[in-house]
């Protein structure tokens, strides 16, 4: 770019990354307040807040966090339903694509029209609700799995972008060889679609990692609780006490020392539970996503570019 | 495009005779074996919940189960009618419409703006700091990330009250999450910082896209960084720039549940409730199977005739679409 070093533009540069730093402080601030209240004594919270670092420090949150035989099930049931539907359904949309962008595939107009009517048209949450009970899997692991095992046709056309970036010789003298579909799309197709492979993977990752919305329409046993929905719900039970509370101060105080003590007063209360389990949980995401950002930048782009 | 320039002109000669030779029936059955799991999956979770939208147009006892779909009577446009005489109906449309009319409004430009300034940043390697950083509340799910809000905003202890009642700005705590006022500044808010960064990455993109020659001849013709924001940059990313509206004009019905119910409480309701939970709650909370499924028809129709309308305004006005 071209550009002189006059005052006005040294000013401009300057605020410029002025408000950019505000941005950032802004968007990760909550995160890292979280993570100082969870790593501070509980009790000492309540006679003010942490800003930068934590006052008196202890694990004794975490602790109990990580000790508790619900969230272990509840991160077993989440690691492995995001494990398993991720790889799965990469595969399965990946193959569709990979079939579906065959120029001499047989009546591809029609998997066109059933691609793009499950674009447009659902049921909605209530008809969803009663094929889940039809089927039988309402309050089932399998409710988990079965229905996101096709990561849907939008996918598909990023997929299909990608594999148009392929040169058609490839295919061609893989085909003069004798290669069966399966050979191609195994040993040429997939390893060369590494970068969309790794992007979508991390979109259906992180969408199954963060959705509580089947947990919540779709099961009632505790067992069957996801990390997400084990924290909706820790969350909602620790508003109404605080309402309660806080309504309860305005007529009468000594009710909502009561209650006070009821959330907690030593190391660990209500709250520090709550931030930790909340930190825990982001961990995997936070681990991962800068490290798959270089994939994703790429998947987006492709999306929007060429989608 | 870029990716496109890669492919080499038609190297192999015939190239079409060659791609006729494999119509033969191999070949289509190994491609119907890489279909059928995907279209069986449609089907199924896609296609099947499609006939309970019959049940908005009947009455419907959920104790029938799935037969009942098809044997309980017609009640033609009863459902409809019921809804909008329920005392939850307006409030709920004023809701929907508020959040997400306002939400755009004020998250697009602020969007746009910043990705603007983001892309006046000359060092490398700070703007691929900044984006690290922004995208992170992205990650974080919404029970996580409202969460933390609802922590932060806390009238017991929470850090946003305490600092407000230490610098004498306000005489007693604000009740953020239970007094209805504050409810569609919180969702506009909380969505808007979660997705800036996220949402930057298309326009930066578009930008990326630009002829850095047209800023080098702007600014030798004496134009300023601003003419050229407004007169480069700004056209150069109209055409995403009005998919994004058009979607946003067709998503105006479709609240982020998600966010919404996190930051739900009985004390809010008023102005939180809106379209997508109050079909959980009539229809999975209160089991009325038939009127949820009709709320939910309007919603979907309604939403893909202003998807249409506004992709039709898109081209009329700027001769840019979605299709």
């Amino acid at each position: 770019m071209v550009g002189g070093k006059s005052p006005g533009e040294r000013l401009f540069y300057l605020l410029n990354a002025a408000i950019m730093v505000v941005i950032m402080v802004v968007t990760v601030y909550p995160f890292w307040y979280a993570l100082i209240s969870s790593l501070n004594h509980g009790a000492d919270l309540q006679h003010g807040p942490v800003f930068a670092w934590p006052r008196s420090f202890t694990w004794a949150s975490w602790r109990t966090v990580l000790a508790d035989p619900g969230l272990l099930q509840a991160a077993w049931i989440t690691i492995s339903r995001t494990v398993i539907v991720t790889v799965v359904s990469i595969l399965y949309t990946a193959m569709f694509a990979y079939a579906f962008s065959r120029p001499y595939l047989k009546g591809r107009r029609w998997y066109m029209a059933i691609g793009f009517t499950s674009m447009y048209f659902s049921g909605g949450l209530i008809p969803s609700f009663m094929l889940m009970n039809w089927l039988h899997l309402y309050d089932s692991y399998w409710v988990y799995i079965l229905p996101s095992l096709f990561s849907g046709f939008w996918n598909v056309i990023i997929f299909n972008a990608n594999y148009k970036a392929i040169p058609d010789a490839l295919f061609e003298s893989a085909k003069l060889d004798g290669a069966s579909e399966f050979a191609i799309f195994f040993r040429i197709v997939l390893p060369l679609s590494k970068p969309v492979l790794a992007a979508l993977s991390i979109f259906t990752a992180v969408g199954i990692w963060n959705d509580y919305g089947t947990t919540l329409y779709f099961t009632q046993s505790e067992h069957l609780q996801t990390l997400q929905y084990m924290i909706l719900k820790l969350l909602q039970t620790s508003s109404a006490v605080e309402q309660l509370s806080s309504s309860a101060a305005l007529s009468n105080p000594s009710i909502s020392q009561l209650l006070a003590l009821a959330q907690g007063n030593g190391e660990i209360t209500s709250q520090t539970i709550e931030l930790a389990s909340m930190v825990i949980a982001s961990i995997p995401m936070i681990i991962m996503y800068p490290f798959a950002q270089r994939f994703f930048i790429k998947g987006v782009l492709l999306g929007s570019v060429k989608g | 495009m870029k990716l496109a320039k890669e492919k080499p002109a038609g190297t192999l000669a015939g190239r079409r005779k060659g791609y006729a030779l494999q119509r033969d029936w191999r070949t289509q059955a190994e491609l119907l074996i890489m279909l059928w799991p995907a279209v069986a999956l449609i089907v199924v979770f896609n296609f099947f919940p499609l006939f309970g939208l019959l049940m908005a147009f009947k009455d419907y006892d959920p104790i029938s189960g799935i037969e009942g779909i098809f044997t309980s009577p017609w009640n033609r446009f009863e459902n409809f009618t019921m809804i909008f005489h329920d005392f939850q109906f307006w409030p709920m449309v004023r809701n929907t419409l508020g959040i997400n009319l306002l939400g755009s409004l004020v998250g697009i430009p602020v969007t746009l703006g910043f990705a603007l300034l983001l892309n006046e940043i000359v060092s490398a390697k700070f703007k691929s700091l900044i984006q690290t950083v922004t995208y992170l509340p992205h990650f974080l799910s919404w029970v996580i990330y409202g969460g933390l809000f609802i922590t932060l905003l806390n009238p017991q202890g929470g850090i946003v009250n305490y600092v407000l009642t230490e610098l004498h700005l306000v005489d007693k705590p604000i009740q953020f999450l239970a007094d209805p006022h504050y409810f569609w500044g919180l969702a506009i808010t909380t969505n808007l910082l979660k997705d800036i960064g996220w949402g930057a990455i298309l326009y930066l993109a578009a930008m990326s896209g630009i002829e850095q020659s047209l800023y080098e001849a702007a600014a030798i013709d004496g134009a300023g960084r601003f003419k050229r924001m407004r007169h480069i940059t700004i056209p150069g990313i109209l055409p995403t720039l009005m998919i994004l509206i058009i979607f946003a004009v067709s998503g105006m019905l479709n609240n982020n549940f998600t966010q919404i119910y996190v930051l739900q409480n009985s004390l809010n309701m008023q102005a939180s409730q809106v379209i997508d939970t109050y079909v959980y709650q009539i229809g999975l909370l209160q089991f009325q199977f038939d009127a949820a499924t009709a709320i939910g028809l309007m919603k979907s129709v309604l939403a893909l005739v202003l998807l249409v309308g506004a992709n039709y305004a898109s081209n009329k006005l700027t001769k840019s679409g979605l299709f």
